[in-house]
């Protein structure tokens, strides 16, 4: 690798040529997933711990079949259900999960910068599976495979992001990977849910905001759908989930502004009907399913170039 | 992928390369004889081409794999099923050294099962390659018959493997280096040492 190290902790850790690395290894890993036995040898006698301080079902288990069929032991530990509801530090409790002796620790935790914080205290190798409203590498990366295996090059190509920017680790993690990536960016949310700052941010990274979903969408080469997170909003954002669908939503009437070889994502879960309608999110063009498909493949890659090498996490 | 000393880190085998040093041992008509008694010594073990697949071993046992089925598909007129198969993860090294890139694996569309699997690969030396291959192997099928055809055979094994089909036997110090080179991977053909 070029420049990852140890940790995956955000898009900045990777190069052009590490993440063009990650994607040979994942195409490889995507054919191991047809096959009757999925078990490749690599991370045999290695330890994964997904440590889930925050509800997943997708990062979680795909991390966790990752782990599995490239032979590592892998285990679950989510927040809820944990010592930390008994009032244990986030310290005390991963010091005591390295202590067990782990390789890697994926994470996942409602405060931004838990991941690095975390990667400062323990030996073992950290992956962010999302940190508050921070970043979610991986989910970035495996986003940018499913539009490359459709697309070719991403070089030039018009990405348009919609949704829920200011709650979005989704949102900051593509932006970075897909222009590192070459790839035109313009990111629309109604102007309460664009984060504040944005401006700077969006002349600094060269991407581009808007307002209008209508304006953008139609000279659009991918369309990613945000979802809605309601769990983090304390109410006020838009006036009814109503209004926010006519203004933001991927209505039926937005679907034909596409072309029909646009490709549709959206990182799940998806609030049907509120920020994608069913015609959206199972039509054709809709590569939804190719994405939960690809981040296996993806974080067996991920996993493959931080564990199995000399000097990797012990 | 040419076998290397288990201790020294192994090197990128694929893309064009000049010219390596050393004394050539293998010209490209050497190695074209080499391939075409190779090719016969298959069908007449086989008795035939049916139920044969080769499968090389990236990089360089693939187009070897290639140029076999080639010269079967001339003398028998059967189009020998071609694949390739990688090994990296199964490589009892891995841990040795910094984590490499998986090559690809393909696998023909008919399978391996109840075949006669021909692994190929450019150069036999510690075995471990062809170990590796096995347990590969096993993950994807169970063959009939597993047998190794290889282009140069250079000794000094670590593990009890030897080859069925040899293009070259070339008794070596453990201390020299074997450099296979053929025109589908690289801008020269031939094979040295050195």
């Amino acid at each position: 690798m070029d420049q990852l190290r140890k940790h995956l902790l955000s898009i900045d850790d990777v190069s052009v040529d590490d993440i063009a690395e990650i994607f040979a290894t994942a195409a490889e890993m995507h054919d191991v997933q047809r096959r009757e036995v999925k078990k490749l040898p690599a991370l045999r006698g290695r330890t994964v711990i997904n440590l889930f301080f925050e509800d997943s079902t997708r990062t979680r288990s795909s991390f966790e079949i990752a782990g599995k069929w490239l032979s590592a032991d892998t285990i679950n530990i989510t927040g809820k259900g944990s010592s930390t509801s008994k009032g244990e530090s986030l310290r005390d409790t991963v010091l005591t999960i390295a202590s067990m002796g782990v390789d890697a620790l994926v994470m996942r935790h409602s405060a931004s910068g838990a991941a690095l914080q975390v990667s400062q205290w323990v030996d073992a190798a950290v992956i962010n599976a999302g940190d508050g409203t921070h970043e979610h590498p991986s989910q970035a990366l495996l986003d940018a495979y499913t539009l490359q295996r459709r697309l070719g090059s991403l070089e030039g190509r018009h990405v348009v992001m919609v949704g829920d920017l200011t709650h979005s680790r989704v949102f900051r993690s593509n932006v970075l990977c897909l222009t590192k990536l070459g790839a035109r960016v313009t990111v629309v949310a109604p102007p309460t849910l664009m984060p504040s700052g944005v401006a700077e941010w969006s002349r600094a990274a060269g991407f581009e905001t808007s307002y209008d979903v209508d304006a953008v969408l139609p000279t659009a080469d991918a369309v990613m759908m945000l979802r809605v997170q309601k769990e983090r909003m304390s109410g006020g954002f838009f006036p009814s989930p109503r209004e926010y669908t006519v203004g933001y939503g991927l209505t039926r009437d937005r679907l034909a502004l596409l072309g029909p070889d646009v490709p549709i994502c959206h990182p799940g879960p998806m609030n049907r009907g509120l920020e994608i309608a069913a015609d959206a999110a199972d039509a054709a063009q809709s590569v939804i399913l190719d994405q939960v498909s690809a981040g296996v493949a993806v974080r067996m890659a991920i996993l493959y170039h931080l564990l199995a090498g000399e000097g990797s996490a012990a | 992928m040419s076998e290397q000393p288990p201790s020294s880190p192994a090197p990128q085998s694929d893309g064009p390369a000049d010219e390596p040093e050393g004394r050539v041992v293998l010209d490209d008509r050497d190695i074209a004889r080499a391939l075409t008694r190779i090719s016969h010594e298959i069908l007449e073990r086989n008795k035939g081409a049916a139920d044969l697949v080769l499968l090389g071993i990236p990089s360089r046992g693939v187009p070897l794999a290639r140029r076999v089925a080639e010269r079967i598909a001339a003398v028998e007129g059967v189009e020998v099923p071609v694949g390739s198969l990688d090994i990296t993860m199964y490589r009892d090294d891995l841990r040795k050294h910094p984590a490499r890139g998986p090559q690809h694996t393909e696998i023909p569309a008919g399978g391996i099962d109840g075949r006669t699997v021909v692994l190929v690969d450019d150069v036999l030396y510690s075995g471990r390659t062809v170990r590796a291959a096995l347990d590969a192997m096993n993950d994807i099928g169970r063959p009939d018959v597993v047998r190794l055809a290889v282009l140069v055979d250079r000794g000094h094994r670590d593990l009890p493997i030897r080859a069925d089909h040899v293009g070259k036997n070339l008794p070596s110090a453990r201390t020299e280096r074997v450099a296979v080179r053929l025109a589908e991977l690289d801008d020269v053909e031939g094979v040295w040492i050195s």
